[in-house]
């Protein structure tokens, strides 16, 4: 499995959100500050929809899976990166957990309308390019690109 | 005309510069300038907001007066769903609509008969698997609005089908002017409003060339003049019929009342602007799946709830309902049955408003931003709104953008004061 790295050479902007574990009242809070900023830089509205699509499954698994996590926004020139890492379990085989319907979230969780498993799929969907990194135990991090 | 035509509008005398509408404008297009409330243009959607909650009843909406009708040879009301809401069960709504005879007006169409032929179009947009969905509807002009502002990514979601008001106006112009012989422009077509955005919809209309409606006269601004008239028409004048709407039409003032309508159940009916940000928030994240159709009001209740009303929204909205129990439910629609769906439909492309952006070039923009950051960190984050700016980021914005000065924090001034003092 490839490293993610986070390159801030060459970014023009930097946002940094918490996201706290099982705060499901607050998730949604990130993506809709970084639409905001988004749309006040003027990018195209269709790419906003994707980050604010990405970014919101990726706080709510955060707060479901994780013991906390971040997210950073990066705005370079040419494209947009996200990189979502938490601590936590991490995951245990990453290509079932990018299988659209699997998911291994609580009956509960089910219940409150989240864990469909469709999370890192739909994250997926939306970007450019894909990264996904996990060490059971300890982490996983994600990072999407977006191109302008 | 500008491109930012409103009709909301201050009345400055009134105002006192109190920051009661700062706070409950929804796209934040309210500051409060040299003592008094100034509206930024680009950023109104109409909503009528502040129209609500100002204690001075500063705030108005530019209407018409019936003295407009002296414009044209042949005059034509069309009032509001709402209408049907305004006055208690003893006053008949197919008298009410008569009145409008004595007013001035040559003839009146029931808008709910409008919505009734709406219906089964809507249906169609709706099994139209080539629509992104959920489809939203037009019905609340505000709420396009927006949309085009704030969720411009939403523009494709936006039912392509033009309002009850609009599809009245066109029917009822086609027909009089094949029946009596007047030419397009002899024909004055009144909407008689519950709504400052549906004025704006007919001044500055969006999807569409030009309105077919020439003026709107608030339902506040004729309610006393109605009640009188009422009393005036004696049994033995002809009444007209007026009414032709169902309960499904009619319905239609309410909120949840287009879905019902349509008989579905895979819908959301939301009212009240701040649910509406949050819903369409939603959809723009792609956390509304399991349904196909949103009605989005900018009003508590729906059009029954418009700042232009006289009753309040809820007693309103309860008659609607009650009403829906009383009219039958299909009315003889086969007239209309074969006009083209086009006649249904806004037919321009629906632009994004790209007002929020701070700078044309993303590199300067970006300038601005850290700016705004860095000027955000020094304020005090209280949002008191003294300084007549929203929020204290509104604020930082403000500065950045050249609208107004660091010194404009009042808390800061007072605490420099102090410590000089000190």
């Amino acid at each position: 499995m490839e490293s993610i790295s986070f390159n801030e050479e060459g970014s023009l902007m930097k946002l940094e959100y918490d996201v706290l574990k099982e705060d499901f009242s607050r998730a949604g809070e990130a993506s809709s500050k970084i639409k905001k900023v988004l749309m006040q830089l003027g990018i195209d509205s269709k790419i906003i929809r994707r980050i604010a699509i990405a970014t919101y499954e990726a706080e709510i698994n955060v707060a479901i899976h994780s013991e906390g996590g971040k997210i950073f926004v990066l705005v370079k020139d040419d494209k947009i990166e996200v990189l979502i890492e938490d601590v936590g379990p991490g995951i245990e085989n990453v290509n079932l957990a990018m299988t659209e319907g699997y998911s291994t979230a609580t009956q509960q969780v089910r219940e409150m309308g989240f864990g469909a498993g469709m999370g890192l799929p739909n994250m997926k969907r939306c970007s450019d390019e894909f990264y996904i990194a996990s060490k059971v135990g300890e982490y996983t991090k994600v990072k999407l690109v977006m191109n302008l | 005309m500008n491109d930012y035509w409103h009709s909301v509008i201050l009345e400055e005398d009134y105002c006192n510069g109190c920051t009661h509408c700062l706070d409950r404008c929804p796209t934040q297009a309210i500051r409060i300038v040299d003592g008094k409330a100034k509206i930024i243009n680009e950023r109104c959607i109409d909503c009528g907001e502040c129209l609500k909650v100002c204690p001075f009843k500063a705030k108005g909406a530019l209407v018409d007066g019936l003295e407009m009708l002296d414009n044209f040879k042949f005059n034509i009301a069309l009032p509001s769903i709402s209408l049907y809401g305004q006055f208690s069960k003893e006053f008949e709504i197919n008298k009410l609509f008569n009145c409008f005879y004595k007013l001035g007006f040559d003839f009146v169409f029931d808008v709910a008969y409008a919505a009734d032929l709406l219906v089964s179009r809507q249906l169609k947009k709706l099994q139209n698997k080539g629509l992104q969905k959920p489809l939203i509807s037009t019905f609340c002009p505000a709420v396009v609005r927006l949309i085009q502002l704030k969720y411009p990514s939403l523009i494709d979601h936006i039912i392509p089908l033009e309002t009850p008001m609009e599809v009245a106006a066109r029917i009822v112009r086609q027909e009089v002017m094949e029946k009596t012989g007047f030419s397009y422009d002899e024909i004055g077509i009144f909407y008689i409003t519950e709504c400052p955005a549906k004025i704006t919809s007919i001044k500055k209309p969006v999807g569409i060339e030009k309105s077919y409606v020439d003026g709107a006269l608030s339902i506040e601004s004729i309610y006393a003049k109605l009640m009188k008239i009422y009393d005036e028409l004696g049994s033995g004048r002809h009444i007209e019929s007026v009414q032709q709407a169902s309960a499904k039409g009619i319905g239609w003032g309410k909120v949840g009342g287009q879905s019902i309508a349509m008989g579905i159940e895979n819908y959301m009916a939301v009212d009240g602007v701040e649910e509406v940000i949050k819903v369409l928030d939603k959809v723009e994240s792609g956390r509304i799946s399991d349904v196909d159709f949103i009605e989005a009001y900018s009003c508590v209740t729906g059009c029954v709830g418009g700042p232009l009303n006289v009753e309040n929204p809820f007693i309103a909205k309860s008659r609607i309902r009650q009403l829906t129990t009383q009219y039958p439910q299909e009315v003889d629609l086969t007239k209309y049955a074969d006009v083209e769906d086009s006649f249904f439909e806004w037919n321009q492309e629906i632009e994004p408003l790209q007002v929020m952006k701070l700078d044309s070039d993303i590199k300067v923009a970006l300038q601005k931003m850290t700016k705004i950051e860095e000027l955000f960190q020094h304020l005090p984050g209280i949002n008191c709104g003294a300084c007549g700016a929203p929020t204290c980021r509104a604020l930082a914005e403000d500065i950045v953008m050249g609208r107004a000065s660091f010194e404009d924090c009042v808390v800061l001034r007072n605490s420099k004061k102090e410590g000089s003092e000190g």
